[in-house]
């Protein structure tokens, strides 16, 4: 753990974005997880992207469960709200949350270890709940808070520090999430934000249950040779299936886009996701596509990153349920109990 | 690029700003580090070794270093380094015994030193422990030349200037005070093994405008009055003062006449403030000593009554730029502006005069009479004559005096031993980890946000009363102390093994000032652009790794750095490690 607080002085020609503000006022407090952690690239990933897209803090609500993963919401906006559930509880604290006030931005950061066993059931649920939110899963195969067990995503046949190897095919975050109706799944690496920083601005932006797998290596206690989700393995496999820039929508649209290579996406709120084709032509609007490309590289030992799957056309649970359009946590006494008067007229559609 | 060379003296000495901008490269951030730890006496060494006249500098120095700090760049102020210098030598103390021992027996070289200011006194310094008999020319009485001379006591305490003179003249110098040499083609016929010229720039330039012939009892030359001043010759000024000029001197003129009587002391410059040459310091000091300076007031003639100086006409400018850039002065046009004065001071400049060293043996001038040298060696065109300070290349300050004499003293020493003068020895070098533990490190990366401590001076009322009194007090331990976590401690330097990274980005993320980027190579231009904040300042490097596993290069740009050392506390291979650079100028004694 670094002792000292981050100096204040920042770089003078940090760029302010519109609302003012420059990446350094998107910082939480300092890390505590090990140096080298992709969880702390995650958060910087998080910073950079809520930074360009002028994010006002107090609109965010980050939201955990337990573990090393849950911990990051403290290292990024500092100005946000923020609730750490218990452990794998977090999607019910969160559709709680978006019920009441749907809003703000709800970001969902958990692990392996939350979502995928302990946290597998309410995971599931969020899922097909549909909830409008950016849930991503801090991905490292392995129980770093509790010194190096095997998770539930580690892949079959990788091996942590201390040699025990993974008897067990792995849970796909992502194929899970696709397979319930999530309708944007992507995944990336914590050491690329070149791809990790956009997918997050359309996660954001999307609306729906947007949900992100990133590769996060645990340093400490999964980062062998033998490790699957170490820094080396990742770096070597792992294949885009496309290349995604994100332009919010508060920005003019400069750069002109080769429609025979490039694919637009305009999304809810007006922002737009440029899709580079790669060599593959990947489509990732097509569902069985998706699936059927994500499991023929785990059995090359690739891993397949990128936007794997979008669909703007689902509702949310809100148009699912028919909600009023203001806020619940909005509405006053008088909404909330209207009077004798509206009671009878509703007494009386049922004589 | 290719990647950074680190193990090129240079590279790592041009991070440290104030080191690699003091013209006698003193170890600054080192000496910093052990004020911090009250270790004054070391401090004061370290100084000592570096600039010989560390209780002088702390409290005159021009301060090449400071604007150079780094800490400029992240926020206003630079760390104050010349009044912290001054620290160590307050409260240091007795260093008698860690002076470098005279051996009895000498090694049989004589070397005479003409002018006994700080040129000359470095050189026998830096001779006098390797057995060379010093023979010390002084015109005056006293030692000291333009510290003792030109530098008013309200700003160094004559026992402060003798403290450390007397560190070298007791090292055994043969002192032949109060001898003006006439020849030098008689000093060559003594046989000296070589000849060492620093007599400074003592001509001052006076401005010969009408009615200067009448008026000349009270027309005053800058550096021959603070000289006079300063050995008791004068004590005494009109009541209204004019002092031509915007340098230094012009600084020491007008705050000296105002503790000799002047009551109305005006300066009046030709140019605008912005190009007065004046250190901004002590420009502040003659400004809340109430003193005004017009600026844009071109002098035209010394006006009289009755064959008596009574004031000064200007004639007042503004500035234009001409098609080329330069600069102009051009007539107003309003009246003439007429300050009645008693005295006019003109500290206008000074020269070099060599009217001593005839031009028919062996010594070459150029077309300004001044000596023709090797800038390295300070050799001049006869063998074993050398020059160095104001002598040398014309007036500058006393740390580039010293600079030339520690280099020059080397070159005698060479000549001496019949050896290349140009075969210098390499700096001494050395890079070693501070590293303690997994986050501990034995300097204090925790670095101060405090702006600049100011400097307390005496009350007003008092120090104009006395020319003998200290204006500045010194910061004291606590000041002191509070002044050097503001250090950002540049030569602490952050070194990168590419072999040992895995590409976590850990270091990318937690630079506060965003300096590491991992991103492919490039032309360094290029590069520069792509960092993940733009690398703008060209006077400051690149750092540049070899090719990575991903095809990518590691790019540091140094001119942000704060040196904080989170880069290596969050790196899970050690990939970063910060390791603390020494680097001295090798001297004679290094040979």
């Amino acid at each position: 753990m670094t002792y000292i607080s981050k100096p204040k002085f920042q770089h003078p020609q940090l760029q302010a974005n519109n609302i003012g503000l420059t990446r350094r006022d998107y910082e939480g407090t300092l890390t505590t997880l090990c140096g080298g952690c992709g969880h702390d690239s995650i958060s910087a990933a998080i910073i950079q992207a809520a930074a360009d897209m002028s994010l006002e803090p107090h609109r965010v609500a980050k939201l955990s469960g337990i573990g090393c993963s849950s911990k990051i919401p403290s290292y990024f906006l500092g100005k946000a709200h923020a609730f750490n559930a218990v452990h794998g509880r977090m999607p019910s604290v969160a559709t709680g949350a978006n019920l009441a006030n749907k809003e703000l931005y709800y970001l969902g950061i958990s692990g392996d270890g939350d979502s995928a066993s302990i946290g597998l059931g309410q995971f599931c649920h969020i899922v097909r709940r549909r909830i409008n939110m950016l849930y991503i899963v801090a991905n490292n195969g392995t129980y770093g808070l509790t010194k190096g067990q095997l998770s539930a995503t580690a892949d079959l046949g990788s091996k942590t520090k201390s040699g025990e190897e993974s008897l067990y095919d792995n849970i796909d975050m992502a194929t899970l999430a696709i397979e319930l109706g999530a309708s944007f799944v992507a995944r990336s690496f914590s050491g690329d934000k070149q791809q990790l920083v956009p997918l997050i601005q359309a996660g954001l932006s999307h609306k729906g249950f947007a949900f992100i797998d990133v590769v996060s290596p645990c340093v400490t206690f999964n980062n062998t040779d033998a490790s699957t989700h170490g820094y080396k393995n990742t770096w070597e496999n792992n294949v885009a299936l496309s290349q995604v820039d994100f332009v919010p929508m508060r920005k003019e649209i400069t750069t002109s886009y080769d429609a025979g290579k490039e694919k637009e996406i305009t999304l809810h709120d007006g922002s737009v996701i440029h899709l580079h084709k790669t060599g593959s032509n990947y489509d990732p609007y097509d569902q069985e596509n998706a699936l059927h490309h994500i499991n023929q590289h785990k059995k090359q030992g690739r891993i397949a990153t990128g936007l794997l799957y979008i669909n703007q056309s689902t509702s949310d649970l809100h148009e699912l349920t028919d909600t009023v359009d203001k806020p619940f946590n909005a509405l006053t006494e008088h909404d909330l109990c209207p009077g004798d008067e509206v009671l009878m007229d509703i007494n009386e559609t049922f004589r | 690029m290719k990647p950074t060379d680190i193990s090129n003296p240079d590279y790592f000495h041009k991070v440290v700003d104030c080191q690699w901008a003091c013209p006698a490269h003193t170890p600054v951030p080192e000496y910093i580090r052990l004020i911090a730890a009250k270790r004054y006496s070391d401090a004061y060494m370290i100084n000592w070794h570096s600039n010989v006249f560390p209780g002088i500098l702390g409290r005159t120095c021009d301060r090449p270093c400071e604007p150079a700090c780094r800490r400029v760049r992240v926020e206003e102020q630079p760390v104050a380094i010349c009044r912290l210098k001054r620290v160590a030598a307050d409260f240091k103390s007795d260093i008698k015994d860690r002076l470098p021992a005279v051996p009895e027996k000498k090694n049989g070289k004589h070397i005479a030193l003409i002018g006994a200011g700080p040129a000359s006194l470095t050189v026998a310094r830096d001779l006098l422990p390797l057995g060379y008999e010093i023979t010390l020319f002084e015109r005056d009485a006293v030692s000291g030349g333009a510290m003792r001379t030109q530098i008013p006591r309200f700003r160094l305490p004559i026992e402060v200037l003798e403290e450390e003179l007397n560190y070298i003249l007791d090292m055994g110098v043969n002192c032949r005070f109060g001898e003006e040499i006439t020849s030098m083609k008689a000093m060559l016929q003594e046989q000296y093994d070589a000849i060492f010229v620093g007599t400074g720039a003592p001509l001052g330039k006076r401005l010969e405008l009408p009615g200067h012939e009448e008026a000349a009892a009270n027309i005053h030359t800058g550096i021959e009055w603070l000289a006079n001043v300063a050995f008791e010759h004068i004590d005494a000024i009109g009541k209204r003062v004019i002092v031509l000029g915007g340098g230094n001197t012009a600084m020491d003129c007008c705050r000296t006449s105002k503790r000799l009587g002047g009551e109305e002391v005006t300066v009046a410059v030709r140019s605008g403030f912005d190009e007065m040459k004046a250190s901004p310091w002590e420009i502040e000091d003659a400004i809340a000593e109430d003193i005004p300076i017009l600026n844009f007031h071109v002098p035209k003639k010394y006006v009289l009554e009755n064959g008596k100086l009574v004031g000064m006409e200007f004639e007042k400018v503004c500035k234009e730029l001409d098609a080329n850039g330069r600069r102009l002065l051009i007539p107003t046009g309003e009246d003439p502006v007429i300050i009645p004065c008693d005295d006019v001071i003109c500290a206008i400049g000074q020269e070099n005069s060599f009217p001593w060293i005839e031009r028919d043996i062996g010594i070459e001038f150029d077309r300004w009479e001044v000596p023709v040298l090797d800038k390295k060696t300070f050799q001049s065109t006869h063998e074993r004559v050398f020059f160095g300070g104001d002598a040398a290349l014309g007036p500058d300050n006393i740390i580039t005096a010293v600079a030339h004499g520690h280099d020059a003293a080397l070159s005698i020493h060479l000549h001496c031993n019949d050896q290349e003068l140009n075969e210098r020895p390499d700096p001494l070098t050395s890079l070693e980890s501070q590293k303690m533990g997994i986050h501990q490190w034995s300097y204090d990366n925790d670095i101060s946000n405090d702006v600049r401590y100011a400097v307390p001076h005496a009350a007003k009322e008092q120090t104009l009363n006395d020319i003998n009194m200290e204006v500045e007090l010194g910061f004291g331990p606590e000041l002191a102390l509070n002044e050097t976590m503001r250090c950002l401690n540049c030569d602490v330097q952050t070194v990168f093994t590419d072999q040992l990274c895995i590409e976590c980005d850990a270091c990318v993320d937690i630079c506060p000032t965003d300096c590491i980027t991992f991103t492919s190579n490039g032309e360094e231009q290029d590069l520069r652009q792509r960092m993940l904040a733009p690398a703008e300042n060209l006077t400051q490097d690149l750092y540049v790794s070899g090719t990575l596993p991903t095809e990518r290069i590691m790019a540091k740009n140094e001119d942000l750095c704060l040196h904080c050392g989170l880069c290596a506390e969050r790196c899970p291979t050690s990939a970063w490690d910060m390791r603390k650079y020494l680097y001295n100028t090798a001297k004679a004694v290094n040979v």
